[in-house]
């Protein structure tokens, strides 16, 4: 520095450099905690998001795991219902519709206008129709009697009760006189707040409150399924090769760079090829687990590759010398004794590999696993969905309640991930012991 | 029998040749007591019979698999009239589709369809050789397991070295399985280059490469009225570096930070739950961070720019780029650990016994020897982000602009190639051909940032080694 303070430079010619070093000290040893706590915060920073991250999804998926339901007295009268006896096969074709409405509007004597009963009706849900129809084809005796059935809300109502709501008062997408018909509702005591069982064994809805992930935990097994079947052999069996038998050559050299490349490429990239040859060229249906778990075998095959062959270098070179010194042959070798000794650190690669495939999503986007399906699939080939893009779709809907079944999903999907890698790690522990 | 069937078909038919296999052997040794003799165990016999089966039949169902719609979907179209193979190949696709919808029906009832009648006889014909092919397929594989088990049996001696045989097979079928890799990389390759290759001849390269606007909307109809759609993805590279950018000026220092405090300072307890807590972060799927993103953070900048009097769109950049961030928090920190870990202890240890404090030590002697390292984990950071794809498809926009401006929303390379591809479309119209060449250029461009942040990362360490 040429342009120092010539007060400052005098001061310094005067004073020793141990007298030097002690008075910039202070300065020093400020500047050491500052960087220290900055290094604290960053570290905080990661526990605060992880904690935000969390604590968001659990607060907006607590409402999904709750329905509303509202006890209706309904009149399984035969004219509304249309039929003349209590033959199965008539009721089951009956009127129940005009039922639930006459039934609903009879509960409110007061309610006239046609736009006003329209929207009395559109409180409950439009699945109500099928309860009370399996509730009479359950008990036909009741047919012509009047009966107390269970329904559910619509999923705005079943919002509007979660929600912090004022009594009688407006609410999204809840007008004040539907409101103040639920305060009716509720003041007389038939309003029920239910654990919600049918999110884990119904398929997919358009309606929120109908919604389920069983749909999609399906398509997401057999997608797992056909991924660990394929990847797991192919895996192993290529780490095998590369590690015990491969000969130092171009054609390795050129398996090695293009595995280690291939664990970056990104994930959609496997969409593309997926999509392009093998839809496209070899035919094999759209929308199917099949398909999908093909793609994630390609995406995931690396990692399981790369961890198989860390795995099996680490098993001492002793133990080969001993079979093979033995007279076993270099296959009996590999087969019988490596394998056997890396094995744990080949499962725990195909765990984190398989946890990948498991939350990876937009390669399925490609391959037309995205498409709204509301059967659960049961075979390979069928169409089908899989959690994460369930995720994604739901995400997308307009309808508030589908924000909290989102979430819900999501917390699926994150229980399912943290079990794989609590199992990885408790793999990897006891493999690190031996 | 489909596929599936014939799989279980064939694993039986493999598991019975094992058997077959061993009661051969041991009765060509002549009996239990004198399998000594044989060249091999019995089990390797098996073994053997049981591979001999399986193999070619595995090898023949695949092949047959992979051409067997192209191959009837050549008959079938030879047997159309010829004013319908003249069709455009779209139309064609659409009359073939027809035909193999009516074929789906079980059962076909020719004479009450007047209409369409040629269409009838060619769903019938289709429904023929269908049944006929699948009736060919089964025998085939059948006659192929049986044949080859039948040769292998024949040359069964007590000096045949089925072992031998045997490993020499499963050499050749491990080398097969460590060439997948390899295929993956080719099929990538030459299927996005394909596509693109088609689109670059509808849409000249350097109108793609440095044209500024982006509207892939294209006339599906020659008399309907709609753009013609422009092709130049200069607005999708700008926005894909705005958030790649967004997300590193967040994640990098604070990665480097976790990095350079969890290996300097941190107490062995600190280190033992931020780890789990970076492997957290590391493992929330992306999709999870795409709903965090869009239904959490864009929401809140959009409050609070509201709050400071700034108008923010509702899908701004900086909402993905700050999640992504996030996401790549993890990553940066683990790749930069492993770079100051690699720094020799020596260097440090004489900057401290010199009085240097500790932080001093770190940012004099650690990070300038470290840098090659980190600048390595930061390109592989960069190309991650790059390849993202969840988070901006589902917190960034769909419009193409060319800003700067974070607060404004911007669309990229990954969100156009999901949009392009999730409709349903034809497959070769140019806006879908689009999404491959924005496929390629994403492949190439992280291809090329991975293979050169390998080699800084690999000289480096050869360096310290």
């Amino acid at each position: 520095m040429t342009d120092k303070n010539p007060a400052d430079s005098n001061l310094a010619e005067q004073l020793s450099t141990t007298e030097k070093v002690a008075l910039s000290l202070r300065k020093r040893h400020r500047k050491e905690k500052r960087f220290q706590w900055a290094g604290l915060m960053a570290v905080g920073l990661g526990f605060l998001l992880v904690v935000i991250l969390i604590s968001d999804i659990v607060l907006k998926a607590r409402p999904a795991f709750h329905q509303h339901w509202v006890k209706l007295e309904v009149e399984f009268r035969q004219d509304w219902l249309g039929v003349t006896s209590s033959d199965l096969a008539e009721l089951k074709k009956a009127n129940y519709r005009s039922v639930l409405r006459r039934s609903l509007y009879g509960m409110f004597p007061d309610v006239k206008g046609r736009r006003d009963k329209r929207s009395l009706f559109k409180m409950i849900s439009t699945n109500a129709e099928f309860t009370i129809k399996q509730y009479l084809l359950d008990t036909p005796t009741k047919l012509g009697k009047t009966a107390e059935v269970w329904v559910r809300f619509d999923d705005d109502i079943d919002s509007y009760l979660k929600d912090d709501y004022t009594p009688g008062e407006a609410g999204p997408r809840v007008s004040k006189q539907q409101a103040q018909w639920l305060q009716q509702f509720l003041n007389k005591e038939i309003v029920d707040k239910r654990w919600n069982s049918e999110f884990f064994t119904s398929g997919d809805s358009r309606e929120p409150e109908l919604a389920g992930v069983r749909g999609a935990l399906t398509g997401t097994l057999l997608t797992m399924l056909v991924t660990l079947l394929l990847s797991f052999p192919l895996g192993v069996a290529a780490a095998i090769y590369l590690e015990e038998f491969a000969p130092k050559n171009r054609w390795t050299d050129i398996i090695e760079v293009n595995i280690n490349n291939l664990a970056a490429v990104p994930s959609i990239i496997f969409g593309l090829l997926g999509l392009a040859v093998i839809i496209n060229i070899f035919g094999l249906p759209r929308s199917a687990p099949l398909v999908g778990g093909i793609v994630l075998t390609l995406m995931t095959l690396p990692t399981i590759i790369i961890a198989s062959r860390a795995s099996i270098k680490a098993v001492p070179p002793s133990i080969r010398e001993a079979a093979l010194g033995l007279g076993a042959s270099k296959m009996q070798t590999a087969f019988g004794h490596v394998l056997p000794m890396a094995m744990p650190g080949i499962l725990t690669g195909t765990i984190i590999g398989m946890a990948q495939a498991l939350g990876e999503t937009a390669p399925l986007l490609m391959i037309g696993m995205v498409a709204f399906i509301v059967d659960v699939p049961a075979g390979v080939t069928d169409a089908a969905t899989v959690l994460p893009v369930q995720i994604y779709l739901w995400a997308d809907s307009p309808e508030r309640a589908f924000l909290a079944k989102t979430s819900a999903a999501i917390l699926v999907l994150l229980s399912f991930l943290l079990i794989m890698n609590s199992v990885a790690a408790i793999l990897r522990k006891k493999f690190e012991k031996n | 029998m489909n596929s599936s069937t014939l799989i279980f078909v064939i694993l039986f038919l493999a598991l019975f040749s094992y058997w077959f296999g061993i009661q051969r052997s041991v009765k060509m040794a002549g009996g239990i007591t004198k399998v000594k003799y044989l060249a091999s165990l019995p089990r390797q016999y098996g073994l053997l019979t049981a591979l001999w089966c399986g193999l070619p039949a595995l090898i023949v169902l695949f092949i047959w698999s992979a051409f067997e719609s192209s191959v009837l979907e050549s008959l079938l179209i030879g047997v159309l009239p010829a004013e319908i193979q003249a069709l455009p190949s779209a139309e064609l696709g659409l009359y073939l589709n027809d035909i193999k919808i009516i074929a789906a029906e079980p059962i076909l009832d020719l004479s009450s369809q007047n209409e369409a009648l040629e269409k009838y006889q060619a769903a019938n014909y289709l429904q023929n050789i269908t049944a006929n092919a699948a009736w060919l397929k089964s025998a085939l594989i059948v006659v192929v397991a049986l044949t080859s088990v039948g040769f292998i049996i024949s040359r069964f001696s007590t000096e045949f070295g089925a072992r031998v045989k045997l490993e020499n097979i499963v050499r050749v079928v491990l080398m097969a399985c460590s060439g997948i890799a390899v295929l993956t990389t080719l099929g990538i390759i030459l299927s996005v280059l394909f596509e693109s290759i088609q689109f670059f001849s509808a849409v000249p390269p350097w109108e793609f490469l440095f044209g500024t606007e982006w509207s892939p909307q294209t006339a599906m109809r020659t008399d309907q009225v709609a753009g013609s759609g422009a092709f130049g993805a200069i607005p999708l590279f700008a926005g894909t570096l705005l958030i790649t950018a967004i997300a590193m000026v967040f994640s990098v220092p604070v990665g480097l930070m976790t990095a350079i405090y969890l290996s300097q300072y941190a107490s062995p307890r600190l280190r033992s739950i931020a780890k789990p807590m970076l492997e957290i972060l590391a493992g929330v799927p992306t999709v999870v961070y795409g709903f965090f993103a869009a239904l959490t953070v864009a929401p809140f900048i959009r409050d609070t720019g509201d709050l400071m009097g700034l108008s923010v769109a509702s899908e701004s950049a900086l909402a993905a780029g700050i999640v992504m961030g996030i996401m790549i928090i993890p990553f940066v920190s683990s790749l930069s650990d492993d770079a100051i870990n690699a720094v020799p202890k020596a260097l440090k240890e004489g900057s401290l016994g010199m009085g240097a404090t500790l932080s001093e030590t770190i940012k004099l002697v650690l990070l300038p020897a470290a840098i090659p390292g980190i600048v390595g984990a930061i390109l592989l950071a960069v190309s991650r982000a790059i390849g993202e794809t969840m988070i901006v498809v589902m917190a960034a926009g769909m419009a193409a602009n060319l800003t700067a401006n974070p607060l404004e929303s911007v669309t990229t390379v990954t969100v156009q190639i999901v949009t392009l591809l999730t409709g349903d479309q034809e497959f070769d119209s140019p806006k879908t051909l689009a999404a491959f060449a924005l496929g390629l250029m994403l492949f190439v461009t992280t291809l090329a940032l991975n293979v050169f942040a390998l080699k800084v990362v690999r000289k480096y360490r050869e360096q310290y080694d």
